[in-house]
């Protein structure tokens, strides 16, 4: 598997918890990912949805996707057309459900990356290389545990599951 | 070298010897989702060509994030959950039956040594029974659905030993948020958390229930109690189902050992907008309350009702301004505060009561605080617009204290108060 992604990187802070990714109100009205992607991230910033671009990367500090395990709040973040999140930390609920939906949540060290720097992500059998493209820098990603990683390159969980009806061992 | 409790019980599911870092597929016994999250699970179910659950017995859906009359596209929601159990004999807990963590315990079927999963972060309550009980997304609650199992890597765990005696006026939740305090929202990301100590085999099961709970709050994926006589106690009243607890070695490895001196706790409080931003309440006097909150999978409780109640009436008021919230975390809870009196007192000191389920802790189902106002409330989370209005400003605390704070219209230490007692 080798998947290689270009883009700018939109920059949060520590703790972003699901409720500030999608408000659980919004919810209410709808669970449609397009639709809920026009209130993505409005409790932090109203206007940070309209000025997404796809192919953006979210890049975070501690603690991306804390709180609820709500799973829209990784829907919606692929609906606006963002394919990876890097952050220095995430909640593990958040992980699970990015990888299960084939967006691809990486750790690394992301203190020294700018708000619009671009950015390139390099995933494959070796391993996550994020590279700064901006800063001429790379910044090397956690390992991903193997299961994950076939949960990923399979496309997500439903694809998985389609092919292997269960968790191979 | 020995075992954790996580390493224990995730070794039996998996049927084989397992130690911190190893991922396992494990056979859960029981899977839970809420009307928050069924209905995406049920959509996965469908897409991943699941035709049928595992075992419709060990599967359980209940409606308590969504009130009957909070949204029309939500009770087209809850429609579909009903239907979906009704094709496949799943059991449905109703709107109005009380929230999904507090049932589970009460039903009898959080049991020590089980694998529990539920597709709601604060599912980790159950820890509190002894059980490995964590929370997952729609997406992996489908897949388990399915299958009956689920992979899961072997956390490490921080031992939490509770030592000492609460002082008046101080409760399981100032422990709870103190712990907050202490270990930081990520604290313990991808890790287990065991109390032990004396002061956590002295705290009944209330008391646990409120330090599981908010355990996902510094990140753990299980917070986890020994069992002990008073766990087998409430247990035997509600199941005839066999158990095996699980207990850590005395040699197991921990990651980090944490101490804490539960005597020397003040009353604590998280201020806006971080569980983690927390400090006793004494720095925090005198700020201004419009609204407080009675309630949640945290502080909806028999014992943390009475609590609120005894300074309620100590004081003897409502303070005029002030809107305060009561929702019983279930019917059971809700029914006796009936029989006992305590509902009938609430209503009196002005309370406004609603039915047993989530209400207003996430601005789903109950009243929402208005622009500018400050509310102090008994859940676990005060992120910016949790309860429905950005605008508005969340403080956490005790029963106690947030009773405290509707008596006098700001935050006030509840001791000044249940001084008055004595």
């Amino acid at each position: 598997m080798r998947i290689e992604l270009e883009g700018k990187a939109r920059l949060l802070g520590d703790d972003i918890n699901t409720d500030y990714i999608i408000s659980s109100g919004r919810k209410k009205e709808t669970l449609d990912p397009d639709v809920l992607k026009r209130y993505l991230f409005e409790a932090l910033d109203p206007s940070f949805a309209a000025s997404v671009a796809p192919g953006d990367l979210l890049v975070a500090g501690r603690n991306f996707g804390c709180g609820s395990a709500m799973e829209v709040a990784v829907t919606v973040v692929l609906a606006a057309g963002i394919r990876a999140v890097l952050a220095t930390g995430f909640s593990r609920t958040y992980y699970r459900n990015a990888i299960n939906n084939g967006l691809i949540p990486i750790e690394c060290d992301t203190a020294g990356i700018h708000e619009g720097d671009e950015l390139r992500v390099v995933l494959d059998d070796e391993g996550i290389t994020v590279t700064d493209l901006t800063l001429g820098n790379a910044l090397p990603g956690l390992p991903l545990p193997g299961i994950m990683l076939e949960i990923l390159s399979s496309g997500g969980l439903v694809p998985y599951f389609r092919v292997h009806h269960d968790f191979k061992t | 070298m020995g075992k954790t409790i996580s390493e224990k019980i995730l070794s039996e599911k998996a049927g084989r010897d397992a130690r911190a870092g190893d991922v396992l597929v494990c056979e859960v016994d029981y899977a839970m989702a809420t009307d928050g999250s069924a209905p995406m699970a049920i959509d996965y179910f469908n897409q991943m060509g699941g035709t049928r659950v595992f075992d419709p017995d060990r599967i359980v859906f209940v409606m308590d994030h969504y009130s009957s009359l909070s949204h029309r596209n939500t009770t087209e929601l809850q429609a579909r959950m009903r239907a979906f159990a009704a094709a496949h004999g799943v059991t449905i807990h109703e709107v109005g039956d009380g929230i999904c963590h507090q049932l589970m315990v009460e039903t009898g079927r959080t049991l020590p040594g089980g694998l529990f999963v539920g597709a709601d972060s604060h599912s980790v309550t159950g820890g509190a029974l002894n059980a490995f009980a964590t929370g997952i997304g729609s997406s992996d609650l489908a897949a388990t659905m399915i299958c009956g199992r689920i992979w899961l890597k072997v956390p490490h765990t921080i031992k939490v030993v509770l030592t000492g005696r609460l002082g008046p006026g101080v409760y399981p939740k100032d422990i709870a948020l103190a712990l907050a305090g202490l270990v930081g929202a990520d604290g313990a990301t991808y890790q287990a958390i065991e109390f032990s100590g004396p002061a956590s085999a002295e705290l009944d099961l209330d008391g646990r229930l409120v330090l599981c709970n908010m355990s996902v709050e510094m990140g753990a994926k299980a917070g986890i109690f020994n069992a002990d006589r008073n766990t087998i106690e409430y247990l035997r009243a509600r199941t005839m189902a066999p158990f095996k607890p699980a207990e850590a070695d005395a040699d197991a490895r921990y990651r980090r050992v944490i101490t804490l001196d539960v005597s020397g706790l003040t009353p604590m409080i998280a201020r806006p907008h971080k569980v983690d931003n927390v400090g006793g309440i004494d720095a925090s006097i005198g700020i201004p309350i419009q609204m407080v909150f009675l309630g949640t999978c945290t502080g909806g409780r028999i014992q943390d009702f009475h609590q609120a109640l005894r300074i309620l009436e100590t004081a003897g008021r409502i303070a005029p301004g002030v809107q305060l919230v009561v929702t019983p975390a279930s019917r059971e809870v809700e029914a006796e505060l009936r029989r006992d009196g305590s509902l009938g007192r609430l209503a009196a000191t002005g309370a406004t009561i609603l039915s047993p389920g989530c209400g207003s802790c996430c601005g789903t189902a109950g009243p929402i605080p208005a622009d500018g106002a400050n509310v102090v409330s008994t859940a676990n989370r005060n992120f910016k617009a949790r309860m429905g209005n950005g605008a508005a400003s969340i403080y956490l605390a005790s029963p106690a204290a947030c009773a405290a704070a509707a008596a006098t219209g700001f935050i006030t230490d509840p001791r000044e108060i249940e001084e008055r007692l004595r």
